[in-house]
This record gives C-alpha cells, structure tokens and sequence, in this order.
C-alpha cells in the first residue's frame, strides 16, 4: 500500500493485541478508502470481531495506531464517542429493543442529541417522523413501523438493525455477518441493501458465506491468526494457495 | 403509513402479547382511578366519620397500617424503578428509604423538646452518652424545611456518588447488585455506632409531635396517611410520564441491549446514573413519610435483608409495571402481618417460598397473571382447533389466531 493517496476512511497500522498470552490480533495493518465496500473474510478465530471491537471502541489495542478519517486517534475514545464521530456497528446476533416498536427502535437510533435532560422533553419532530419512515423504506419494514421489534422475524431483526445504523448517518458502516441464520432469499434481499449503500456509506462487511461474498463481489480482505493473509478481488482470493491452504487444510492433509 | 404520521404507542400492535398489553393499560387506569378513589376518600372519609361500632368504620389501626404499607410501596416502585425498567437489581433500595427516614428521625426528635426521659432540652440517647449540649449538626434539625431538604439531599448525594463511581466503571448484573447490598450493610453497620450521635442501635423512637401537632391523636395520623397516598399517586404519575418520554425509552433500551445503546452513541452511564439519583429520592420520600406513622427508625431498616423484602415485593406484584410493585408491596406485607402473628418462625419460610414459586412459575408477577391464564386458553384453544379442522397450529401467526378469537 502506498501512503500519498485520497485520505483513508479507516487505517488501522501494526495493531496487535494480547488476550492473556492469545495473540487476537498481530501486526494488523488495514487502510479502507471512502466510499468503499470491502468485506472481510477468515476461519473463526482469526481476528474478525476482535478487529470490530478494537475499532468501535470495546476493547483497546496493546499497541498500534488505528485512526479515522483525518487523523482521529479512536485508540484513546469509548464506545460512544467513537460512535458519535460517525461509526456504526452491527452486531452479529440482531440486537434491537424488543419492547419498542419498529419506528421508535429508529427513533432512538437518529442522529441528534443524547444529553439526558433533552431526553426527558424531546418529541418525535415533522422531520424525523420523514427520516424514520426514509430509513423504513430502505430497509423494507414500512408496514411493521408499529410492530414490536421483538415479534420481527429473525431476518427483520437484522434489517432493523441495519436500518438502526443507517438512521445514524454514519460515515463507516461495520457490519458483522448479517447473513447469519438468514434463508437464501433474505440473505440475497440483504446482499441488494449492502450493494444500495454503497458510495453514500463506506461499508465493511464481515461474511463466512461465500455465496452472499460473490453477491458483494468486492474487494476481500482475508484474515487469518490475527493479521491480513491477502486481499484482492473474490477471484483472486479464492484462488490464492495460502487461502485454500487456511480454509481447506484440512482436507488437503487427508489426500 | 397513509396517515403520513408515526404513532408511537397509541395503536394496538399486532401479536398476541400486545394484545394484552392494550387491554392491561385500559384496566390499569380504571384501577388506578378505583384505588386512589378508595384509598384517598373513601378510608379517610370511614375513618373520620363513621361510628366505632359501624362496621363500615375503618379504625385507626388499620388506617395506620394502610399508611405504612403504602410507604413501602413508594419503596417498591423505586426498586422497580431500577430493576423493571433499566434492568439494575439494586439489592440496597432500603438504605435510601432508611436515610429519609432518619432525616424525619432528627426533625422529630427535635420536636419532643424537653418531654423525653430525662427532661433535658436535647434528645435522650444524647444525654445518655453524656452530652449536655446539642451536637452543632443537629441543631438546623428543628425546622421541618431544612430535613426534608436533607432528606433529598443526602440520599441523592449519596446514590449520585456511589452510582457515578460504579457505572463508570461499567459494574454490570450480579457485581452491581453485590455492590449496593454491601453499600446498605455498611451503611447500616455506621448507624449502629453510637459515635455517629443518631441513636446507635435504637435509633430514635418516642416521638410526640410533628408541626406542633400531637402525632398520637388520630388526625394526625390520618393526615400522614393521606399525605403517604399523595405522595404515592405523585410518584405513580412521574414515573409514568417518565416512562412515555424519549429518556423512557432509553431507559428500556439499556434493559433489553445496553451494548446496542452505547454504539448508538448514548452513554448509557449517564442514563442509568440518572434513574438511579430519582429512585434513591423516590426511596427517601417513601422513608420520610414512614418514620412519623410508625414511630421509630433504626439501623435494622438498613438490614440486607430490608432491601431483599422489597425486591419481593416487585417480584409478587410484577416487575416492569408500576402498579406491580404497589400491589405486590400490599399484599406481602398484609401477609407478613397475618403470618408473623399465625405462624411466628415460619415468615421467613413463606417469603423464601413465595418468592421461588412467584419466579418459576409467575414470572410476570400477579399483574401477569391474567395474561398468562389466557395464553393458556389460547393454546387450549388452538389445540382444540387443529383437532377439529387438522390445521397445523404452526402455520398459524400469533396475531391472527389473537384476531380470530377476539372476532369470536
């Protein structure tokens, strides 16, 4: 990678961290551009949510830079702040307010103020009421806006939860395999969003199913033990030996 | 939506639990306003003028009763404040209700002057420990004004400092919960002191009167239980606004998916910081009216063991309600008041029993109940159903089958 270059949306440099003598993550180096959707791929273990959690703010590196746009150090922010800046994350397991209803788990999620004393007087304004019917739309549950989001289908969840996100606005979309335990044609329905967002949001997507990877047919960063092992195109990838030998080694110790 | 409007709550929501949650509102309020009708006019009103040999008269006895049961309810509504709606289990809700109790406590004791034991002009235990002059941090003490502003005060410093500390440090479920019950045991190991000069072990006790009025005779009495019964309608009614606003909803969404709040950039800290601060003045308030109606307070109030009683309470009742705790305060303590006379050694038996019974099998408390026995007759229902028409019940949407048998 050559430094001069359109500023990165995200660079993560030489980042390693420690869990009691498990290397999670050694020597990660990442940069993302804007606008880009990449998505990352690795056996289990190799680092994937580790990297989500050292970028969100839920865990901090040993050491490392791993900053944001313009030279925003996330190392030294929590989870919030670095949320305020303009990041989201999606959880792997759907996680919205099952109590709430569909438009009031995006109510929440708009971008404004989260003071306490100005939630304590705040009403849903003419224009938030377009923006949660917007976000609606895009995710398709308008007709479930006053459903409780715990009577969602597990596949609903999840796209409320994406819609959760893109009602904050982020610049940088984190998305931890929103597949997962999706039927083919969600998955196919949730491969078409991810595409939409594209170039108005830059967009990281963590996946294990190659099918709905191909769908993306993006840029593929592959992780393995902690640190990038190739990245390239989906074609690339899948035929790069190191990759093979990282997801299928096993079999190939049986011939 | 063809309206162009987002209603938030005012439109029934398809899927059977919420089926019943629009009923139970609608009960709720009727029952509200049958309580507070009862409790605010009608026992009042037995009390003061009925004949002792009617047997509509309510006698003074249980209008005091009924005072103190309702001060414990104000407790349990602040538990449930914490555990129902933010999901933290404070195990130490008594420690706040106990310290509006003792700031009542020093108004009072002040307000026996020089009628105690030893007819000296400072209170009894002072005396007894050899003091012949009030301690100087008693003396603002004898206007009513500036305790109960302590009585907001200390509580709320006190929940603002602990709270602060602990949810900055993200303590979390089980530890946070540990927490306050070692907070309210040492708590209640410093009031034990005779040193901290506010009555040691036997706390204060003996009073006589409150703004100059005699807290024996019945008028008193009465007016304290009204006060308790508006004090406990005022509190139902801010946490039920509370529970509308957007910080309500926070509030709840930091219950089911804290990490979902904190990546939407609520500090969830603050929040919780927040209710914690209005439980503990909720708590104290409950304290401030129980000290004059009973008519003693002392360091066994901050017992584990107090703060443990109230959670069973908004256990029985049902958590997550605000009618829930109130019923569930009620109705254990009329137990605990029947039991301890019938079956002296075996309350402590009932309450352990209740409580595992209520969890395993009623987890939604006795406001739950009805909901819960009709989930069974829909399931009874829809059993029967597929008998008769062999339509698989699993093909079969919550809402719809809900629909179906109300058009029946």
């Amino acid at each position: 990678m050559n430094k001069p270059h359109a500023p990165f949306i995200l660079m993560l440099e030489e980042v390693n961290k420690n869990f009691e003598g498990y290397k999670a993550i050694s020597n990660l180096t990442f940069y993302m551009d804007e606008g880009e959707l990449r998505v990352i791929i690795g056996p289990n273990g190799a680092g994937k949510s580790t990297m989500l959690d050292l970028i969100t703010g839920r865990t901090k590196p040993d050491n490392g830079r791993i900053e944001f746009g313009k030279d925003t150090d996330l190392t030294r922010l929590n989870e919030y702040q670095i949320n305020r800046l303009g990041i989201g994350r999606k959880f792997q397991t759907p996680s919205v307010y099952i109590d709430h209803t569909v438009s009031e788990n995006i109510w929440l999620s708009l971008k404004g103020t989260r003071a306490v004393w100005r939630t304590l007087f705040a009403r849903v304004s003419p224009g938030e009421r377009d923006r949660i019917q917007d976000v609606l739309k895009t995710v398709g549950l308008s007709k479930k806006a006053e459903w409780k989001a715990g009577a969602l289908s597990h596949g609903q969840k999840q796209w409320l939860e994406i819609g959760m996100l893109l009602a904050q606005d982020p610049k940088l979309l984190l998305v931890d395999e929103p597949a997962a335990g999706m039927t083919d044609e969600e998955t196919h329905k949730t491969g078409d969003l991810l595409l939409s967002l594209e170039g108005k949001h830059s967009i990281v997507v963590i996946e294990h199913d190659m099918t709905f990877v191909r769908q993306l047919a993006r840029k593929v960063t592959v992780l393995h033990q902690g640190t990038v092992l190739c990245e390239g195109s989906v074609d690339k990838v899948q035929n790069d030996d190191r990759v093979i030998e990282v997801y299928l080694g096993k079999k190939r110790k049986r011939k | 939506m063809e309206t162009g409007r987002i209603v938030f709550h005012s439109k029934p929501q398809p899927g059977l639990k919420h089926m019943q949650r629009a009923d139970f509102k609608k009960f709720e309020n009727w029952g509200v306003v049958l309580a507070a009708a009862i409790l605010l006019v009608a026992l009042p009103y037995l009390n003061a003028f009925t004949p002792e040999s009617s047997f509509l008269h309510v006698s003074n006895f249980t209008i005091n009763l009924y005072g103190k049961y309702l001060c414990y309810a104000i407790l349990a509504i602040s538990v449930d404040l914490l555990w129902g709606y933010v999901g933290l289990l404070s195990l130490g809700q008594a420690l706040y209700f106990s310290l509006g109790g003792y700031m009542m406590g020093m108004y009072l004791m002040r307000m026996i002057g020089d009628l105690g034991q030893y007819h000296k002009a400072i209170p009894d235990f002072l005396v007894f420990l050899g003091w012949t002059t009030l301690p100087t941090f008693w003396k603002p003490f004898s206007s009513l004004p500036f305790a109960l502003m302590m009585a907001c005060l200390l509580p709320g410093l006190l929940a603002l400092l602990f709270g602060f500390l602990a949810f900055r440090s993200r303590i979390r479920g089980v530890y946070f919960s540990i927490l306050t019950q070692a907070l309210t045991y040492g708590a209640c190991l410093l009031f034990f002191r005779n040193s901290l000069l506010l009555g040691g072990n036997n706390g204060f006790t003996d009073f006589k009167f409150i703004l100059g009025y005699d807290l024996r005779s019945p008028t008193t009495q009465r007016a304290l239980y009204i006060a308790t019964v508006v004090a406990l309608l005022m509190v139902y009614g801010v946490c039920r606004w509370l529970n509308t606003t957007k910080f309500g909803l926070v509030q709840r969404a930091i219950r089911d998916s804290e990490n979902r709040v904190l990546f939407s950039g609520y500090a969830a800290g603050n929040y919780k910081l927040f209710a914690y601060v209005i439980a503990a003045l909720i708590a104290s308030l409950g304290g401030i009216l129980y000290v004059p109606q009973v008519g003693i307070i002392n360091p066994s109030e901050m017992a584990p063991d107090k703060s443990l009683e109230a959670v069973v309470w908004v256990a029985v009742g049902g958590r997550g309600t605000l009618i829930g705790p109130v019923l569930g305060a009620l109705i254990v303590n009329a137990l605990k008041s029947w039991a301890t006379r019938a079956y002296p050694d075996m309350w402590l038996m009932f309450l352990g029993a209740l409580f595992v019974l209520v969890t395993l099998f009623m987890p939604k408390g006795l406001v739950g109940l009805a909901s819960q026995l009709r989930a069974v007759k829909e399931r009874v229902l829809r059993k029967r159903q597929s008998v008769n028409k062999e339509m698989p019940p699993a093909e079969m949407p919550p809402a719809t089958a809900a629909e179906n048998n109300l058009a029946k």
